[in-house]
Order: C-alpha cells, then structure tokens, then sequence
C-alpha cells in the first residue's frame, strides 16, 4: 500500500523558510484583526446609532460578510474590484477579505455582548450623576469586553486560519503560499503541507493559550 | 454592466456548480453529524482523562486550515493508492472537519442537561440506552440544534475551498465564467448572491430557534 517513501529531509531543510511565512501569516492576521475591530466598533456605533441609513449599511455588511465564505469575499476583492480599475496586489487583496470578514463577525459578537448588559446598569450609573459618555465608558464598555474578549480571540484564530486562503489568489509570501512554492518546486506535497500544518497548530495554540492567559489577568475581578 | 455576454447556459453552469455545493455539503453534514454524534457521547461517556487522544486529533482539525488538510488528504490518498476522485476525497476531508466541531456541539449538549435528571432516570429503572434516547437526546438537542444549524451553514461556506482539488463548485464556476467572459464583478456578484440565498434564511431560522428555545 505504501510504495511512498517519505522525505522528511527535504521538508525540514525548507523550515527556516517556512518559518519565515509563518512570520507573514501572523502579520496579516494581526493587522485585519487591528482594522476588523475597527471596522466593527464603527458598524455597532452605525448599528446603534438609530440612523436608518448607517444602520441599513452595517447590518448589509455583517449579513455579507457573515453569508459568504470567506474565500468568496477576497476574489470579490482581488477579482471584482477590478472592474473599478482598482487591482490589489494578492497580499492587500487577502488584507481586505479578511478584514471585511473579521468587521461582520465581530461586529455581531459585540452586539451580543452589548445585549448582555441590562439597561439598568447604564440607568445606575447615570443616576449617580455620571455622564452617558462616562456611564458607557465606565460601566458597560468594561463589562461588554469581558464578554466579546473570547468569542474575539476565537475570531484571531480563524483571521490565522483564512490567511491560509491568500494562495487561491496567487499569494506567495505567507505560510500556505510558501509551502504551495516548494511543493511546486519539489512535488513533495505530503510533507510540506504535513509541517505546514503543524507549524498553523502551533500559532493556533499559541494564540489560544495566550488569550486565555491574558483573560485571567484582564478579568480577575 | 447592463450589456453583457452571460447566456442563460452559463446560468445553468452557475446552478450545477451550487448543486455540487449542496451535494458536497449535504454528504459531508451528515456523514460528519453522525461521527460527532458519536464522538461527543464517546467523550462524555469515557471522561477527559482517556477521551484526551480523541480531543487532541479532533483539536487539530479544528486549529489546521481547512485548505491544507484538503491538500494532506488529497496527497494522502495518493500516497496510499486508494484513487479517490477529488468529490470523495472533499467529502472525506469535510467530514472529519465537520465531526470536529460537531463533537464540541454534542458534548455541550449533553453536558447541558442536568445530572440530577439523568439519575432520576435511572432510579426509575430506564436502562442508560433509554435515558440516552428519551431523556438527553430531546433536553441536548434544544440546546444544539442552533450551533449546528450554524455549524452547517459555516460547512457549506468552507466547501467551497474544495475548489482547491478542482472540483467545480459553485465558486469555481464562477472563476471559469470569470475566466472566459472578463465580467468578474457581475458573475462574482451572481455567485455570492447565490450563496446568500441559501446561506440567509437558515442562518435567521437557526437565530429564531435560538431565541425561542433559550432557557431562559
């Protein structure tokens, strides 16, 4: 059955390599991550805002981006934006799917974690003569991020995860684009992708592990 | 954008390719419903302590992309000469994905129904089989059904990577389309459209469900 021998060699020769993308991978994440959350603090303020416009135009974009694949959203970015004259490069193309993916997820998620804060909280601490400003930055802000922080950490693992898509649109730099180039290079595409995956382990983890550390410090209380 | 090349045959192609979507999905939901039903009871059934082997393999199906364990599963069933065609060999890998998650959904099921009420039961004299079958499948499945509605949906989404092995699904219809015809916007609109009308309303029955069948 198995007539295949394995070249572990190879694949470890091209570690540094990979290593390298991996590098790349987690910079991507990170930064869709840093403009998701920005996206998608500015869709909850649309949402919430009451202005039937803004509220129209997040709630369009957090139904697309949460009905779509994700792989669906960086061709519309790389491919489809084109027909504005606009062509991103495979590296920005793969920024914007993420990030518009990342502001729709996110954006639902802190709207359950607003809805998870009664009322009365904000009454209380207006009563107490704080500002609304003061009462949002004081009393529900803290409470709704200990409840968004998980359900967001899981969001960075995916971010990780879908990085992993750039290479549908000719990505080469980042993780799976790198270990795709040697696999063209050497047709060895057991092992490259077999380390490739362990190393996507390794950041998930990693990134998992981290959160829950950093939660247990941020919401000792 | 008005005048355009798109044919009703190319209508057509778009619709075969989101009915291999369906079809690839519809296998790999059930197929991978059935092992995590299985999975989750197992888990609960043996506890963490020997369950751990089982948790770390299904842990790594959920922290690997998606992409890449199609592209390991495909070389693996090279490698060891079975000769799937790429539709077996997506299904294969789509279900033991899909059972990853659908684990965690069953175990947090069955975890949700209280112990006391398990054991009450037993007392009357039902056998484990018949407090698994009239007393924690209907409690765990109120309480699952909407992840799993959810997790279908993130299935069919994720099936289109499937793309990858060169299966053409409703995604890559819509490449060659863009391909042939240079109207990528249009077409790309079109498909994600398409997946938006399945996607959508499931996604809100799976929110109703959720809301309705709450606890609290």
């Amino acid at each position: 059955m198995f007539s295949y021998t394995f070249h572990w060699n190879q694949a470890l020769k091209a570690l540094p390599q990979m290593l390298d993308g991996a590098l790349i991978t987690l910079q991507v994440a990170l930064m869709s991550m840093v403009i998701g959350l920005a996206l998608a603090l500015a869709l909850t303020a649309c949402r919430l805002s009451g202005n039937r416009v803004l509220g129209g135009i997040a709630a369009t974009w957090v139904e697309i981006a949460r009905n779509t694949p994700a792989l669906f959203q960086i061709y519309m970015a790389h491919f489809g934006l084109g027909n504005f004259g606009i062509h991103l490069s495979p590296y920005t193309a793969l920024l914007v799917g993420i990030a518009f993916n990342n502001a729709g997820y996110l954006a639902e998620n802190f709207r359950g974690a607003l809805k998870a804060i009664p009322d009365t909280q904000t009454r209380a601490g207006r009563s107490l003569g704080m500002g609304p400003v003061q009462a949002f930055r004081y009393i529900v802000l803290p409470q709704m991020l200990r409840v968004a922080f998980l359900p967001a950490t899981n969001q960075m693992v995916w971010a990780i995860l879908m990085t992993s898509l750039g290479v549908t649109v000719g990505m080469n730099s980042d993780l799976a684009g790198v270990t795709q180039e040697l696999n063209a290079r050497s047709f060895r595409t057991f092992e490259f992708f077999a380390l490739a995956a362990v190393i996507y382990y390794v950041i998930a983890k990693g990134v998992t592990l981290a959160a829950r550390a950093l939660a247990s410090r941020m919401f000792r209380y | 954008m008005f005048n355009t090349a798109l044919t009703i045959s190319d209508l057509g192609f778009l619709a075969q390719g989101a009915l291999m979507t369906l079809a690839v999905t519809a296998v790999s939901v059930a197929a991978g419903t059935v092992l995590g039903v299985i999975f989750g009871v197992v888990r609960n059934q043996i506890g963490p302590y020997w369950s751990a082997p089982l948790t770390f393999v299904l842990d790594v199906f959920r922290s690997v992309p998606l992409l890449i364990q199609l592209v390991l599963g495909n070389a693996f069933q090279s490698i060891a000469k079975l000769g799937w065609p790429p539709f077996t060999t997506s299904c294969v890998v789509l279900s033991l994905y899909t059972a990853a998650y659908c684990t965690e959904i069953v175990r947090g099921g069955i975890a949700s129904v209280p112990p006391t009420t398990r054991r009450a039961a037993r007392s009357l004299g039902m056998t484990w089989w018949q407090d698994m079958r009239y007393i924690v499948a209907p409690l765990a499945t109120r309480v699952s059904l909407p992840s799993w509605i959810g997790l279908t949906l993130g299935v069919m989404k994720d099936s289109a990577l499937v793309l990858w092995l060169g299966l053409i699904e409703l995604l890559r219809a819509s490449q060659v389309l863009v391909t042939r015809l240079q109207e990528p916007l249009l077409i790309l609109m079109i498909c994600g459209a398409i997946y938006f009308l399945i996607s959508f309303p499931i996604a809100r029955l799976g929110g109703y469900l959720e809301k309705r069948w709450s606890n609290d």
